[in-house]
């Protein structure tokens, strides 16, 4: 079941949640919708699920138009980021309720209801906890319960809502993998929202990165990290050091070093850098920056060194735990940044231009 | 006369007045909790012209004395051709009251009920009814029950004021034992005894209620 997004607008009050969406769901593909809060991304899996009404646009499912449609009509699968599963029944009634208040005439029996919840349950992995009630089960339990209520009733679609945002870091990484490989038995059609772009390189077969009620770009997961189209994009997909610098016939200029800038209506250009795509070293050199550590953090397996730079913000430098136990970096001392990988953005020009640093 | 012989001599007569009294509360419960959950159906429907009548009823008897209602409804529906017995008068007096205030605490702990259960319900094929009916009544009510309980134990003295209409409840009663034996102060204390008692009884079933509802949300989630 494909999903058609057509020129889909809202509004709150001054607030432009979504300006005019464009986009197709595939039949069978996990898409993810990733972006800041505030983005749009939840507002428009909610208009796709019909819980909001967009001012204008159009959704269609398979070709078929449900804007109108009222959202028990639409038959998707809706898990929410707080679960909302119906505290006052039990694991097993929650999954069953959808089935057992259909008309009779498209009602199971009770056996068929039975056979199927357990079977649901099963998939989750949670059959044993089939008598208990939802405040009886930990976070991680309930968003899966969660999903299996949602699928209990056979949607053409599946939509989550941040699924995995209220849980802790370690739960949530076995869930999103869970996920995937659920999503890989049963191929349906699915569109999560997320704000963790780790959640949906990993996850999903496509992102779509929003920012300000606009997509940014629409790509797999490789497309956008390796090929960000704007600067948002490569800001969101981690951590990036950013440096002012000049453009003088073709070259933004950073201190000493220079980087091949597109063409631009201003002299003006930023150079985005990521932390561990610097080399340190000791010795200046050609078209490296001289700085000085103020900080060094220990986070692991990776060290981040924080360095000051005269004219430009702080540059955060990422390097191995070896790398940084042979270098026996310390704080105050002056050190040189070459910047192996680099990306030109020149405000006024269309493209920005990879480039390296000389 | 001690008061003890007093007490024992009027004791038939109270007791008979107690029974009243509980026919009027228990009678009046029940009827306010159907013209409370008609009014808060009726103020949630989204339908204005369902909302409006129903707002302005829950205003008037909140903002009107029981008792001038109590003689409107016995004495002054006559006028216009509407005659009730005693009783009935009474029962429908305090239920048409009490179901005000119960509409607010149903209305308010419906409300209460967070919005995702109500999406969650759509997202799943429910109607409005049955989402209201399964999913979200059930939980409200455990919101509601403090303060239903807060209005129905109200009741149980307001019925007092039943006593203008005739009806030989305890309050009547205490009084016509006072006009033959003079003893204002054993009297009343007993009638005011008893009431509490009353009362005890029913904070009692609230305290089940509550444990009986409160049993699943143990934890918040």
């Amino acid at each position: 079941m494909s999903i058609e997004i057509r020129n889909i607008a809202k509004r709150f009050g001054n607030f432009t949640a979504l300006d005019h969406i464009n986009l197709e769901v595939k039949t069978g593909e996990l898409l993810a919708l990733l972006g800041p809060s505030g983005c749009g991304k939840t507002t428009l899996l909610r208009i796709i699920a019909g819980l909001e009404a967009p001012d204008d646009g159009q959704i269609l499912f398979h070709g078929e138009d449900t804007t109108e449609k009222h959202v028990r009509e639409r038959n998707v699968g809706f898990v929410f980021q707080h679960y909302a599963l119906f505290r006052h029944m039990t694991v097993f009634e929650n999954v069953a309720f959808g089935l057992r208040v259909r008309p009779k005439e498209t009602r199971p029996s009770d056996a068929e209801i039975k056979r199927k919840v357990h079977e649901l349950l099963n998939l989750v992995q949670l059959d044993w906890l089939a008598d208990r009630y939802p405040a009886q089960l930990s976070g991680g339990q309930r968003q899966r319960i969660a999903l299996a209520r949602a699928l209990a009733v056979e949607p053409k679609v599946l939509l989550l809502d941040e699924p995995f945002g209220a849980l802790d870091t370690k739960v949530r990484k076995e869930l999103r993998r869970w996920l995937r490989r659920l999503h890989d038995e049963m191929h349906i059609t699915s569109v999560f929202v997320t704000h963790d772009q780790e959640e949906a390189l990993e996850v999903a077969d496509r992102v779509v990165v929003m920012n300000k009620g606009k997509i940014e770009q629409l790509g797999s997961p490789s497309d956008v990290y390796d090929k960000p189209a704007t600067p948002f994009v490569y800001q969101f997909l981690g951590d990036v050091n950013l440096f002012q610098s000049r453009v003088h016939e073709g070259w933004a200029h950073v201190g000493d070093a220079r980087f091949a800038a597109p063409q631009g209506q201003t002299d003006q250009a930023v150079v985005y850098v990521r932390p561990h795509e610097i080399d340190v070293s000791r010795e200046g050199g050609a078209g490296a920056l001289s700085g000085v550590i103020s900080h060094v953090r220990l986070l692991g397996a990776t060290v981040r060194l924080e360095v000051d730079v005269a004219g430009q913000d702080a540059v955060e430098v990422e390097l191995t735990r070896e790398r940084y136990l042979q270098g026996d970096w310390k704080v105050a001392e002056t050190v040189y940044l070459l910047p192996r990988e680099a990306r030109v953005y020149v405000p006024s020009a269309a493209e920005w231009t990879d480039g390296g640093g000389i | 006369m001690n008061t003890l012989a007093l007490l024992q001599s009027a004791w038939p007569y109270l007791l008979k007045g107690t029974g009243y009294t509980l026919l009027f509360a228990v009678g009046a419960m029940v009827g306010g909790l159907l013209v409370g959950a008609l009014l808060a159906v009726l103020r949630l429907s989204g339908i204005k012209a369902l909302q409006w009548p129903a707002a302005l009823y829950v205003s008037a008897m909140r903002g009107t004395p029981l008792l001038v209602q109590i003689f409107i409804i016995y004495y002054g529906l006559p006028a216009i051709g509407i005659q009730f017995e005693p009783i009935t008068a009474g029962i429908l007096a305090l239920s048409l009251n009490t179901g005000a205030y119960v509409s607010e605490t149903m209305r308010g702990a419906i409300n209460g009920v967070d919005r995702g259960q109500w999406e969650a319900a759509f997202s799943q094929g429910m109607g409005r009814w049955q989402t209201l009916h399964y999913i979200v009544w059930p939980q409200a009510l455990r919101l509601a029950v403090p303060s239903l309980s807060n209005s129905l134990i109200s009741l149980i003295k307001d019925t007092s004021l039943v006593s203008v209409i005739a009806v030989t409840e305890l309050m009547l009663a205490t009084k016509e034992v006072i006009s033959t034996t003079f003893q204002p102060f054993p009297l009343y204390v007993a009638a005011a005894a008893i009431y509490w008692c009353l009362s005890l009884i029913f904070e009692q079933v609230q305290r089940l209620l509550e444990r009986r509802l409160g049993r699943t949300l143990a934890r918040q989630p």
